[in-house]
């Protein structure tokens, strides 16, 4: 039940952002991890997101701590390391009414659980899919993942010396219909994001550049804050309208593309870097590899198509969660094991 | 026609032995020698004598060896005999073999071209001119390599007297609706019989007599049954990954649903079924889906078990339902993946790192494959946790002869689940707070709207509130109550069955070697020594468990397996009684026979 206050602003559903919020976080201050916590907190108040239909998933690592911090309305899955996809695929089956947000980081997704997190997206299970990406393993103390650039030095001075895998043009690769690369330090270009990415209906995968300020935030680093600021290229101004509000929004004529959602809601993408089309799959690709060849980070919406239906229309499931079917349903009769078993006579 | 067809075949001496044999057909894999044996078998079925079927296969699509054994027993043993009264050789490459291995006195009925009869002397030979049948009787050329195999079947029909009508209801039966395949291999069989009937003199070494034993029986295999079983619990959310000796189970399942399991109204599904990646992420779905209130499963083999240990632990901690069908086949590794064992027994009772402990269910028979399987579901619910169903390649791939299952009439146990209104009203609801003192908490579902109920899962350390605790107090509270939860499972599991004889000696098995060791006993007897066999169907050991072991002298305990894994369960749970435990082991792969459990005890006696 909303928990509204006086003083409070709150949504159409009648709550305020504290009843988006989740327990205390205990990762380091200034952890970018906690920025993004916000974001979400921000995102699904402002998207009247109703918190009891939310499900949390994660591996294990200081990014699948975060789910505990955000919605506590919603339940919560800590799994283990990386087999969170696993986990929102089973639930997001049993129950097609829950909104499923994973949190996993680049060591969950792109080692440990790199399969996990290729077939969920060939899949397009209906969930978004954060990846926060510092490069390191945080919660083991600090080794290199499989996102660290090449020649990119830990604070103790060892070197990596093998490529980088990249999850956003891995991600158009695998057909995923919603890829956004994120710079935690962004909040409105996440918040247009995050927002965009509740009214998507598949897999959503954001990768979220997430400086470790522990273990991966020293001067020579490519994913301190410094170095990702510096190196961030918004390729957009985002402008995110719910359903609800698209008749009030006037969308300004002239460089701005419109993509708009199966529910109604729309996304407004006004160029502000070059001439980037995020609905165009394969000129995505080419201008991530380039950018990434050049060292930048290019963030914002990289690709979008809202139609690709989720693994729940796929399997032309009934409309009612299977969860809540009982054994009126379910249970055939006896009429039926007569005729099976007159068959095998 | 060759010399020793001319010659009459000799009677063997010993009284003909009427529905009491076993046949082995040798043949290539990927023949169609897999539709000629069934329909020998249903055919022996039709004529109402007991019968059952073992086939040996290779790991391979075609052309590898593959033996078939149908046993005909007018007492109705099942089990796999070690001695074959007659044997069909088509493939050329064991033929040789498959002489040096039989028994004396056998009828070998072989491809002419092979010429085995000069191999040895204490054998009857009846060679058959398949070529030429398979020529005459079939105009199509590339159907001739699948249609040879049915000749064999009007042959051994000849010899046996087994009902040319019935062998025609048979292939009808078998080739369900392919009106010009059943012309096809009808014409065939009726080849093969004709010419066995102008060119064979009767025997009269065995023979099938028309009774009236299977009247009312089907034929299934375990993997359908449990299949079945799965269908009437109302599974609603499949995770699975191809392995044999698994897959048939929801390929199986796959092909009732489509029938079984759309809504009338819409053709949408009640289930959803989809092939994972891997069996990890297979067991991930189930456990999932199962926290998230479906109904969920997955079936494996052993490699996939180990590999799901991962997730087990995980389901065993957090308190998620699902049931896991086992299949087991011959390990360790990929060992021998379409033969038969009983090795999973001790990774099924502690699947997965730290202390756990599992609700094992082990159907003995058709009908508790199906039973088991529809009260896994509720056993899943009802304690909130990984359930295993095992059986095995014997029981999951063979054919056997049951009595039609009856319908579960029980209503479904959906365990202790909380409603929107139940959470309201609740009073410092903790999702591992034992309310109930019988180990198994209270949970919400995801998705009940209220405001109330939401918890966070975690497979790290947790108090009663399911908040994160790395308490030494906390962690012990946690996992005592998961032991007190498997002891109140001892009252729900399926108990034991027995079959005494009056003895202090026991006997006692699981699974797939049930037929066994009841014609075990029974022979056992015939030489003067009386035993009391039980069968066991369940893990945790239930109370009558408990009295046999008190009980007994010395209890034989049968598996198969080579490091006797149940009776090693046995004697960490009965530490005082570990003396009493005798394994009695065979694990080559083949299923398990009489004979060596017979030969194995008495030995044990003789010491």
């Amino acid at each position: 039940m909303p928990t509204a206050t006086p003083s409070a602003p709150t949504n159409t559903l009648g709550f305020t952002k504290q009843d988006y919020v989740g327990s205390k976080s205990t990762l380091c201050a200034g952890c970018g991890h906690d920025a993004i916590t916000a974001q979400i907190i921000n995102a699904a108040f402002e998207s009247n997101i109703e918190g009891y239909r939310v499900t949390k998933y994660s591996g294990i690592g200081c990014s699948s701590k975060t789910p505990a911090y955000f919605i506590n309305q919603g339940w919560g899955f800590n799994s283990v390391h990386g087999r969170m996809p696993a986990i929102a695929t089973g639930a997001s089956l049993a129950n097609r009414n829950l909104i499923n947000i994973g949190v996993s980081g680049d060591g969950d997704s792109m080692s440990i659980g790199m399969g996990q997190f290729v077939h969920a997206v060939r899949r397009n299970i209906p969930m978004i899919y954060i990846i926060e990406d510092n490069g390191v393993y945080g919660l083991t103390k600090g080794q290199f993942s499989a996102t660290a650039d090449k020649g990119a030095f830990l604070k103790s001075g060892a070197v990596n010396e093998l490529p980088p895998i990249d999850p956003c043009t891995l991600a158009i690769e695998l057909g995923c219909g919603f890829v956004a690369r994120c710079f935690s330090g962004n909040p409105k270009q996440l918040n247009a994001i995050l927002k965009s990415a509740f009214a998507y209906q598949g897999t959503v995968v954001l990768d979220i550049i997430s400086p470790c300020v522990t273990f991966n935030n020293h001067d020579a680093s490519t994913r301190s804050y410094k170095h990702v600021k510096d190196h961030d290229f918004p390729l957009h101004d985002l402008g995110f309208i719910q359903y609800s509000e698209v008749e009030d929004v006037e969308i300004p004529a002239g460089g701005t593309e419109v993509v708009t959602f199966p529910d109604g809601s729309k996304v407004a993408i006004k160029a502000i870097h070059e001439d980037y089309d995020p609905t165009d799959r394969f000129g995505a690709m080419k201008a991530i590899h380039e950018s990434m060849a050049k060292g930048e980070f290019l963030t914002g919406l990289l690709y979008i198509n809202p139609t690709q239906p989720p693994l729940t229309e796929v399997l032309n499931l009934v409309d009612e969660p299977l969860a809540s079917l009982g054994e009126a349903q379910l249970k055939p009769s006896p009429a039926v094991l007569e005729e099976i078993m007159r068959s095998l006579m | 026609m060759t010399a020793s067809l001319a010659a009459p075949l000799k009677p063997l001496g010993a009284k003909t032995r009427i529905n009491d044999f076993s046949i082995q057909v040798a043949t290539v894999n990927g023949s169609g020698s897999q539709t000629a044996n069934s329909v020998l078998l249903r055919a022996i079925f039709q004529m109402g004598v007991f019968v059952s079927g073992k086939n040996l296969f290779p790991s391979n699509i075609a052309g590898l060896p593959t033996w078939f054994t149908i046993r005909a027993s007018a007492k109705g043993y099942v089990a796999r005999k070690a001695s074959n009264e007659m044997l069909i050789l088509m493939n050329p490459e064991t033929a040789k073999e498959d002489i040096a291995k039989a028994d004396t006195g056998a009828l070998v009925i072989y491809d002419e071209p092979l010429q085995l009869d000069k191999l040895r002397s204490d054998l009857s030979y009846i060679p058959v001119p398949f070529q030429k049948l398979v020529t005459a009787s079939c105009p199509e050329p590339k159907l001739h390599k699948l249609v040879k195999n049915m000749i064999y079947v009007g042959v051994a029909a000849r010899l046996l007297s087994v009902d040319m009508a019935e062998v025609k209801n048979a292939i009808t039966k078998q080739l369900k609706g392919k009106a010009k395949a059943i012309e096809i291999n009808q014409g065939a069989a009726v080849a093969g019989y004709d010419w066995a009937m102008e060119n064979l003199p009767d025997q009269d070494h065995i023979k099938v007599v028309r009774d009236n034993k299977t009247q009312g029986l089907i034929i299934v295999d375990g993997n359908e049954a449990c299949a079945l079983g799965a269908l009437f619990a109302g599974v609603t959310v499949v995770g699975w990954y191809p392995i044999t000796p698994a897959s048939s189970l929801v390929e199986t399942f796959i092909d009732y649903a489509e029938e079984y399991r759309k809504d009338p109204k819409t053709g949408k599904s009640t289930v959803a079924i989809v092939q994972m990646e891997d069996e990890l992420a297979s067991a991930g779905v189930v456990l999932a889906a199962g926290w998230a209130g479906a109904r969920s499963m997955t079936s494996t083999a052993g490699p996939g078990v180990s590999l799901m240990s991962e997730f087990i632990g995980l389901g065993y901690y957090v308190e998620a339902p699902g049931v896991f069908f086992n299949v087991a086949r011959t390990g360790p590794s990929t060992g021998l993946p379409t033969r038969t064992q009983q090795s999973d027994v001790e990774l099924c009772a502690k699947c997965s790192h730290g202390d756990t402990q599992h609700i094992n269910l082990y159907p003995g028979t058709m009908e508790e494959c199906f039973q088991f399987a529809y009260d896994a579901f509720d056993l899943a619910e009802r304690f909130q946790t990984p359930i295993f169903v095992v059986t095995d390649l014997d029981l999951g791939m063979q054919n056997w002869s049951s009595k039609p299952f009856a319908y579960p009439a029980s209503p479904y146990d959906r365990g202790k689940v909380l409603n929107q209104q139940q959470l309201t009203e609740a009073k410092d609801w903790g999702r591992y707070k034992d309310v109930d003192g019988d180990g198994i908490c209270y949970r919400s579902l995801p998705g009940t709207a209220g405001g109330k109920g939401a918890y966070f899962t975690r497979g790290s350390g947790h108090n009663e509130y399911a908040q994160y605790s790395e308490k030494p107090e906390d962690y012990v509270a946690v996992v005592d109550r998961l032991r007190r939860k498997y002891e109140t499972a001892k009252a729900h599991v399926p108990t034991p069955v027995f079959r005494n004889q009056g003895s202090a000696k026991g006997v006692l098995a699981f699974g797939s070697s049930d037929p066994a060791v009841i014609e075990a006993q029974d022979l056992l007897a015939e030489t003067g020594l009386k035993t009391d066999y039980l069968r066991l169907r369940a893990l945790p050991f239930t109370a009558e468990i408990d009295a046999f072991v008190k009980e007994k002298q010395v209890v034989y305990v049968v598996e198969q397996n080579r490091d006797g894994q149940m009776a090693n369960l046995f004697r960490e749970t009965y530490p005082e009684h570990a003396t009493k435990f005798r394994s009695i082991l065979h694990y080559n792969g083949h299923a398990i026979d009489a004979k060596c459990i017979v030969d194995q005890i008495t030995a044990f006696e003789q010491k």
